[in-house]
């Protein structure tokens, strides 16, 4: 990851729509719209302001809409955090911006013990519509205590909505339709997917928040990816269709919900399926997909679903164990053979 | 202190600062990756504060700008080196990188990446050690924004509570990455902060490091003498940006210029020069000797070191593996 400098980006003006946009600039656009639109909502979060956000994300929000809805915070993650769930109980629609996963589990007891039980504890008196968003994933080099990728300990958390926006319209759409959400919704962000550009159209109707979406269609084989995984799926994709073999390639965009029934529905044509993550294998979320697929679709399959996962260690400095230590392009055809047909 | 000793000084301040540019260098030419948290302009803080205990004795613990307080500790700058290119001979045999020197050797307990984290670890590494009889204490190094975390207040209450044997140094450089502190922190001065926790404290000119000394003695003969915690705020400035990559901008000129009209190295030097207990002539052959020492011989060391295994990705997970059961280790 390359943070770009943007020290005074809070300062300028935001993004606006284009037919290309980069990830970040889809995400301020989607902010910038849903504070016009409604007093209600609020940034809140370290260097979010002047600054500008880590990853511009917020840039020219603060000179628009000033340091009341754009707060710049204290390195404070547990208390603010839990602050956007006490203004989210009373009719604010705050969005925290943490700034990376790593630093989020300061901050698990506003959303695991607070943001995601308060509905159900009050029963159903009380509604928490709070946007926590947060980037995680291996960057480079960035070392073991910034570069987790979390979303396992997050979905074992009933109440918690979690959306995993890869693109730059997904990443406009989602973030849009979380804020108007009256639950709780983890936005995880990737950090080397900002500055990466991609189609956008302002006008296209969203589908809903939880909803995956078929990348790349394809017969033989499924790949269940998200986030950055999304796109080495794809490489991954391409060199086996040099072979003859048409994978389909999903990017599941919601890690709770997930969208189950487009899973059942590839899997009922391609009969074989990978999960590829960046995350650790050990009890991560491959675990709970292919849990699922294989309780919902068993008779569908012809081979073992298998996951292509990180190793289960803490993310090593060095660049050349570091790139071991996740899954790249080789790792998911040679795992895509020992399913295929020999 | 006499004046070999500031002479010393002036030494390890100069190579802390040579050092640092280099790996600023290091770092654009790409041989040094992930973030990198530079020191220069802040040398008299760890340097003079640890003059004043016992490195590699005490137990030291910081954030992740961590390379001048472990070179102070005793860590060899070859391994800091190497360990910022990623090496098998770094450190922490290049699993951790800048952010997380380790040398457990020289009592260096290590740098953290997340702000706030060593506070409980400094008072729970001062609790075993009273607990052992031991008169070594704890020491933790900390920037001013870190003050805003619970951990600061929840250790501190705890520190005061049970009197332990550790001294807090706050390296009060007026920013946590682009905010200044009056817009992150209802009270600026930082060591009022403990008062609240009836720890005594101070607050001294990071920028001079004879002072820096002169109240770092006083700290530590309180800690080691077993009257409990202490808190010193130094008050000091970074002249490069937070990390690698910011640029700045949010800094004014004026500022920048007041501050490096107190550079410590500077400073110190010129005292020397008035005192006529150094020439020009003397410092720039210190300069000298030490750009050689770190071309010559600290950057050769991590240039000509080899890469980890990729094969012993899985090393160092747990003290041993139990490869029998799914999870326990390759
Ligand atoms: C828990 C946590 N939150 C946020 C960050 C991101 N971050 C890294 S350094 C920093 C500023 C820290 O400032 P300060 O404590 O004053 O130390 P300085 O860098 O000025 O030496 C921030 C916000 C982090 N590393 N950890
Ligand atoms: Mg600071």
């Amino acid at each position: 990851m390359k943070r770009s400098h943007n020290d005074h980006a809070g300062l300028i003006a935001p993004a606006s729509a284009a037919a290309e946009l980069q990830v970040w600039e889809a995400l301020n656009l989607a902010l910038n719209e849903a504070m016009a639109v409604d007093d209600a909502v609020f940034v809140l979060g370290e260097d979010v302001g002047v600054y500008g956000g880590s990853y511009r994300v917020t840039q020219g929000l603060y000179a628009r809409y000033g340091e009341w809805r754009v707060r710049d915070t204290p390195i404070s993650e547990g208390s603010f955090t839990g602050l956007g769930v006490g203004a989210a109980l009373v009719g604010g629609r705050p969005v925290v911006e943490i700034m990376t996963v790593n630093f989020a589990l300061l901050a698990l007891d506003a959303i695991v013990n607070m943001a995601a039980k308060l509905r159900y504890m009050s029963g159903g008196q009380l509604r928490v519509p709070l946007v926590v968003r947060m980037p995680g994933g291996v960057a480079h080099q960035l070392a073991a205590q910034h570069s987790q990728r979390l979303e396992h300990m997050l979905m074992n958390v009933p109440g918690l909505r979690i959306v995993a926006p890869g693109t730059p319209q997904d990443s406009y759409w989602q973030l849009r339709q979380a804020i108007r959400h009256d639950d709780p919704v983890i936005v995880l962000e990737h950090e080397l997917l900002y500055f990466d550009k991609g189609t956008f159209d302002h006008a296209a109707g969203a589908p809903p928040l939880h909803a995956a979406a078929v990348r790349r269609p394809g017969r033989d084989l499924t790949l269940i990816a998200w986030h950055r995984m999304v796109q080495v799926a794809q490489q991954a994709a391409e060199r086996l269709a040099g072979e003859g073999i048409e994978a389909e390639v999903i990017d599941l965009r919601s890690l709770r919900p997930i969208d189950l029934p487009l899973l059942r529905e590839s899997l009922g044509r391609t009969h074989r399926a990978l999960v590829v993550e960046e995350d650790c294998r050990f009890a991560g979320a491959g675990a709970e997909i292919v849990a699922a697929l294989t309780e919902a679709a068993f008779f569908d399959l012809d081979a073992p679903l298998r996951r292509v996962a990180a190793a289960d260690v803490p993310t090593p400095y060095n660049g050349e164990l570091e790139r071991a230590s996740i899954p790249d392009v080789d790792a998911v055809i040679e795992a895509a053979r020992g399913i295929l047909p020999a | 202190m006499n004046v070999a000793d500031k002479k010393r000084l002036l030494r390890e301040m100069l190579f802390a600062r040579r050092f640092e540019e280099r790996c600023y260098e290091a770092y654009v030419e790409r041989k040094i990756g992930g973030f990198l948290h530079l020191y220069p302009g802040e040398e008299a803080c760890a340097l003079g504060v640890l003059e004043a205990a016992r490195p590699g004795q005490d137990y030291v613990i910081t954030g992740y700008r961590d390379h001048v307080h472990a070179i102070k500790c005793g860590t060899d700058p070859k391994k800091i080196m190497a360990e910022l290119y990623g090496k098998e001979t770094g450190c922490s045999r290049g699993r951790g990188g800048s952010m997380h020197i380790f040398d457990v050797e020289h009592h260096f307990m290590g740098g953290y990446a997340l702000v706030g984290g060593p506070f409980p670890l400094a008072a729970g590494m001062a609790k075993a050690l009273k607990m052992q009889g031991s008169d070594d204490i704890a020491i933790c190094f900390l920037g001013d924004a870190a003050n805003n975390q619970g951990t600061f207040h929840e250790t501190m209450n705890m520190a005061a509570l049970w009197q332990l044997p550790v001294l807090f140094v706050c390296e009060n450089n007026l920013y946590g990455i682009g905010t200044r502190i009056d817009r992150s922190t209802a009270v600026v001065d930082q060591y009022k902060r403990v008062a609240a926790y009836n720890i005594p404290s101070a607050q001294e000119d990071g920028q001079d490091i004879e002072k820096v000394y002169k109240a770092a003695k006083k700290a530590v003969d309180h800690v080691r003498s077993g009257k409990g915690p202490y808190f010193l705020e130094l008050m000091t400035y970074r002249y490069r940006g937070h990390s690698m990559s910011d640029s700045n901008a949010y800094r004014s000129k004026d500022e920048e210029r007041m501050w490096s009209n107190r550079d410590p190295i500077i400073m110190l030097r010129d005292r020397l020069i008035e005192a006529g207990e150094l020439t020009k002539d003397d410092f720039k052959a210190m300069d000298t000797e030490i750009l050689d020492e770190i071309e010559d011989e600290i950057i050769a060391f991590a240039e000509s070191s080899p890469e980890p295994r990729v094969e012993d990705l899985e090393k160092y997970v747990f003290a041993e593996n139990d490869p029998w059961v799914y999870g326990g280790g390759r």
